[in-house]
């Protein structure tokens, strides 16, 4: 499975549905993320690629699309 | 170390129902409701302001451990919705206990500011005797009540918690705290002076849900106390999903995290006091084990307090 499989499948599994968004669409406009399992998005993002990802790195706007997810992850490869 | 000798709080009369409220922010008092656990919040009355039920709370606070006021030392008063710019209410609420001599100190910090002061008054205890710390918050009058600010709008009430910090004696042993700043998403919630309460919620919640649990698990780790042993986790009443999150992260059992934000809302700085007042006198006189005290809030600020129970002979 490709990075952007990777990202979409835990999306998909913190939002509770099958997903299929556009790289570039707001995951929060469109109801697929909010508060919380934003913050469920980022422990699983860190669990699934061993990655620890900093307060300071924990602003939603890097988080708010697929492609914004995947651009942050690719910054900390 | 210090004690927790005495609890008080006082909240307004007028209860702000989700049937009352919801019309006025353009949604469902339901989903109201669902979405934010709220049922009811209190709003103070015209006539009131943040020293006066400030005041109210002390007094609550102070009268229940058969206290005089003449003995309190010190008073750190913690508020984020205060009338003026300066002075803070500090010393107006030392005046309202008839000991306007006693020095006052001001922490505008609103959310952490209880915690904060508790910490605070532990250590200078030492040196000014029974420390009084009073929260106070009328968040009603910093929030617009419409539709365009809506997220804002239905979370936060009104009210004031006290407590009595002693050097010698109370109801349970401050054995130590951590206290934490962050100002990198200062501007995440924050009040100016002429326009309503901004608060990035997203970005709040993802700080918190990271930072409290956290915070509470160094201050165990370093007193080598396990979470499932804590005996109660009283922590500022900002939102019953964050709540459900630390209780969760930390592995402790939710229900030994007392919650009254139903009822009352987001009082900021005074929810920690209102709640740890409201548990000790609803069966917490009765409870074993530890306790954690534990906020967040703008600036970032947040911390966590441990209290140990005195035991009984």
């Amino acid at each position: 499975m490709d990075k952007q499989s990777k990202i979409i499948e835990i999306i998909g599994r913190v939002a509770g549905q099958k997903i299929a968004p556009a790289p570039d669409e707001s995951l929060f406009e469109s109801g697929l993320l909010d508060s919380f399992t934003l913050t469920d998005m980022v422990t699983a993002l860190e669990a699934e690629f061993a990655i620890r990802i900093p307060d300071s790195d924990l602003n939603p706007r890097k988080f708010d699309s697929v492609a914004r997810i995947q651009a942050y992850l690719e910054s900390r490869a | 170390m210090a004690w927790l000798r005495a609890l008080g709080c006082y909240l307004p009369s007028r209860v702000v129902d989700n049937a009352e409220l919801g019309p006025q922010v353009g949604v469902d008092p339901a989903w109201l409701l669902h979405a934010t656990g709220i049922e009811q919040r209190r709003f103070a009355a015209p006539d009131e302001t943040v020293a006066t039920m400030g005041i109210r709370a002390a007094k609550d606070c102070l009268e229940g451990a058969g206290v005089s006021a003449r003995e309190v030392g010190l008073v750190i008063a913690a508020s984020g919705s205060g009338e003026f710019r300066f002075p803070g209410p500090a010393t107006a609420i030392a005046a309202g206990l008839g000991i306007s001599g006693t020095p006052a100190i001001d922490l505008p910090m609103a959310s952490a500011g209880s915690l904060f002061g508790i910490a605070l008054a532990a250590s200078l205890s030492r040196d000014y005797g029974d420390v009084l710390v009073v929260a106070s918050e009328i968040m009603s009058r910093v929030v617009r009540i419409d539709a365009a600010n809506r997220d804002t709008a239905v979370l936060f009430g009104d009210g004031a918690g006290a407590c009595l910090v002693s050097r010698d004696e109370g109801l349970a042993e401050i054995a130590g705290s951590v206290l934490a700043s962050d100002g990198e998403f200062a501007e995440a919630l924050r009040l100016h002076l002429d326009s309503p309460l901004h608060m990035d919620g997203r970005t709040i919640i993802l700080q918190a849900a990271r930072k409290l649990p956290r915070v509470i698990g160094e201050l165990l780790e370093r007193n080598r106390i396990q979470a499932a042993d804590v005996g109660v986790f009283l922590l500022h009443q900002a939102n019953l999903n964050l709540i459900t999150r630390v209780a969760q992260a930390l592995g402790a059992p939710e229900q030994r995290f007392f919650r009254n934000i139903a009822r009352y809302g987001n009082t900021s700085s005074a929810s920690l006091l209102i709640a740890a007042t409201e548990w000790w006198r609803d069966g917490g006189q009765e409870s074993e084990g530890p306790m954690i005290l534990a906020a967040f809030g703008a600036g970032l600020n947040w911390g966590a307090i441990l209290a140990n129970r005195r035991k009984s002979a």
